[in-house]
């Protein structure tokens, strides 16, 4: 694969992606898609960018060999891209710092986000702290609940929270809520979506702001090995984090993508949010995309523990990468989550969000296939400092010497 | 030469203008629906618009958000909504649109909903999230592009006859709608590909009851008007009183009125009063 250029000039990732929205937002997208086509090739504007990812957000963020996790398994060796050590503790800075500046060009004095674990929301609210700009969180009610820091510390940032009581009260109902309000404000609103997700310009947007993550990752792996990794591993919701490592290796074939998706209590029940491995392809929050749905096309409430892959479409590029076969999709359980935050804390030091330990209990699957010549690269998209709560309500319970049977 | 259309050109004929309204399928309740939507035609509606319920609307303010999830518990179905439509129908000759979201349209299957639809008497159809740069994709996909093929043109497929003074044919009419946030290119543009009427939302927002408007609501009414040569236009979102449809008239072929009245029957003390105040927006539209 070396000629992979998506999304087309309508927003088609092949069949998936579009404008599937209301005519009012039709014309503030192509403004949107005028203004970052024009930026993105603005030395002011990249000087600017680049300036607040190093000084303020703190790129480039490390890429840790993690000896005692490949010792652990004894079979490929296995580095983290450690986004959890991006300032507000995950990887949703780099769209937010990028959108901030859109959203300046623009002249917009009014930004809303939608968030589900809270780190969209809180990476919002901390560029609009930054710029003075006025800032509208929506965030579902279940949410807010189980997020309560990050509640907090968007409001202590400045930012208004409005709870969603709508739906299934997590991120696909935030969004729904976001967008009514962009729908209403949208002359003097910029709408900072936090994922791959929605109309046309916004997965292609996002996905270029997160894409220094991959090409970060690859010049480093190039640095420590000499060579390119074997396996990438990254969790999967709407899939900002995957596709930001993804895209900068989508053309060197021998580089095996892995999407970890969110199973909750199994895919083999109704609680799950398993999109691209149950779903089918549905138009939803302005795009085509696989979606999990109804036999009547109600979108379905879904379930994960982790409130970031709480989410029942997915961003329409991962949808053509499944349907391409470059990415392979599979699934973690809330289960398998929570061990993977016990092995990777136990063994490395290193509390992972709930979201991106979906990616870390992959390697229980993975590893065993692997040999000791080869290199897996796993996406450590956040921190869990927000997760404490849900964690110690857990079953899994720490044990001391870190590492089940 | 579309059905709506004609019949909306018939009242404006007689000086009236078309009066909409809006319900959202199977609600309040799946047993009683048709004899309600009987009753607001014989109340002095001169059209329905149906709202398939949907999980996740986007354009709809609270109140249709509140009558689509409680329709959506109760269970009602796609297959549901055009059951309706078609006894509906076979009371009066008055238009019945239908208003849906586009993945339950999809998941039906378009040609087949299209089909289904034109075979229940359905003369019109409004997918709020299918602007104009999706309408080819939504409705033209492969397999409507190959039957398109064998009739290439839509007119062949129209049986046109006389009935009750009215002309009808058996294509749905794909209503598009304007917005003030719409350049005059686009609102051109989507006076072309419409059929039948083009529906102008009179504000940026979603669906809703708004108390007052301000005067740029009447000029973004008038630059629409100005500029729609091929099909009739109706006003919606907001509309809610019979001072709103006074004021607005001379701007438009008809209103649409949906909140205000799934409020009404969102409240049960208040839905007796349902049927008297479709009366007094129909008073309003008689000039």
């Amino acid at each position: 694969m070396n000629n992979y250029n998506s999304p087309d000039s309508k927003g088609k990732f092949g069949i998936y992606g579009g404008k599937y929205v209301p005519e009012t937002l039709i014309p503030a997208l192509e403004q949107l898609e005028a203004s970052y086509n024009q930026l993105k090739n603005d030395s002011e504007f990249l000087r600017e960018y680049n300036q607040l990812q190093s000084e303020y957000n703190g790129r480039p963020t490390p890429l840790t060999f993690a000896k005692r996790l490949t010792d652990h398994f004894s079979k490929a060796k296995i580095y983290l891209k450690r986004e959890d050590l991006c300032h507000t503790g995950a990887h949703k800075l780099n769209n937010a710092l990028g959108q901030i500046l859109i959203a300046k060009s623009l002249g917009k004095k009014r930004i809303i986000a939608e968030t589900g674990a809270g780190q969209h929301g809180v990476a919002t609210a901390t560029v609009c702290a930054k710029f003075g700009l006025q800032c509208v969180v929506y965030m579902g009610e279940v949410d807010i609940e189980r997020q309560k820091p990050n509640v907090f510390r968007m409001k202590l940032l400045g930012a208004e929270v409005r709870p969603v009581s709508s739906g299934s009260k997590t991120l696909k109902d935030a969004t729904n809520e976001a967008i009514r309000d962009w729908v209403t404000n949208v002359n003097d609103t910029h709408y900072i979506i936090g994922s791959v997700v929605g109309p046309h310009p916004y997965p292609m947007i996002v996905r270029d702001f997160q894409s220094i993550i991959g090409i970060e990752a690859k010049e480093q792996i190039l640095k420590a090995e000499n060579r390119l990794p074997n396996h990438i591993v990254a969790c999967v919701g709407g899939g900002s984090n995957a596709m930001g490592i993804f895209f900068p290796f989508i053309n060197d074939e021998s580089v095996n993508l892995i999407g970890v998706e969110a199973a909750g209590y199994g895919i083999n029940t109704d609680k799950h949010c398993a999109t691209l491995t149950l779903g089918e392809p549905g138009i939803f929050q302005g795009m085509n995309t696989y979606l999990l749905q109804d036999s009547n096309g109600q979108v379905s409430e879904v379930h994960s523990i982790s409130a970031g892959l709480d989410y029942p479409g997915v961003g329409p590029e991962h949808s053509l990468l499944k349907d391409i076969k470059r990415v392979k999709y599979f699934s973690a359980t809330d289960d398998e989550a929570l061990k993977g935050i016990n092995l990777l804390t136990k063994l490395e030091g290193i509390l992972p969000a709930l979201e991106s330990a979906h990616a870390i209990a992959h390697l229980e699957k993975l590893l065993p296939e692997t040999g000791n010549d080869e290199i897996v690269i796993v996406n450590v998209s956040g921190r869990g400092d927000k997760d404490l709560a849900t964690i110690i309500n857990s079953e899994i319970l720490v044990s001391p010497s870190g590492v089940e049977d | 030469m579309s059905y709506i259309k004609n019949y909306i050109d018939e009242l404006n004929k007689n000086n009236r203008k078309a009066l909409s309204i809006f319900l959202t399928a199977g609600f309040p309740n799946k047993t009683n629906f048709v004899d309600l939507a009987k009753s607001v035609l014989d109340s002095g509606a001169d059209m329905i618009e149906l709202g398939i319920p949907f999980s996740d609307p986007l354009a709809d303010g609270p109140i249709i958000q509140a009558t689509s999830k409680l329709a959506l518990d109760a269970g009602v179905t796609s297959k549901d909504v055009l059951c309706y439509a078609e006894q509906i129908s076979k009371h009066s000759n008055k238009p019945i649109v239908l208003m849906g979201y586009a993945n339950p349209i999809k998941k039906y299957g378009i040609e087949n909903f299209l089909r289904d639809a034109t075979n229940a008497g359905v003369k019109g159809l409004i997918v709020p999230d299918v602007p104009l740069e999706e309408y080819d994709p939504f409705f033209h996909s492969e397999e409507r592009q190959s039957l398109d093929k064998e009739s290439p043109n839509n007119m062949s497929k129209e049986i046109l006859h006389h009935a009750q003074g009215v002309i009808q044919n058996d294509r749905i009419d794909v209503i598009l709608l304007t917005t003030p946030t719409s350049s005059e290119e686009r609102i051109k543009q989507i006076d072309a590909k419409s059929s039948g009427f083009v529906y102008c939302v009179s504000i940026t927002g979603t669906t809703g009851v708004k108390d007052s408007f301000d005067d740029s609501t009447a000029e973004n009414l008038k630059r629409t008007y100005s500029l729609i040569k091929k099909n009739k236009m109706l006003i919606g979102f907001g509309i809610s009183k019979p001072e709103d449809v006074k004021r607005f008239s001379p701007f438009c072929d008809g209103v649409i009125v949906g909140s205000r009245v799934m409020k009404s029957l969102l409240n049960k003390e208040e839905r007796k009063e349902t049927l008297k105040i479709i009366e007094q927006l129909s008073q309003a539209c008689e000039s």
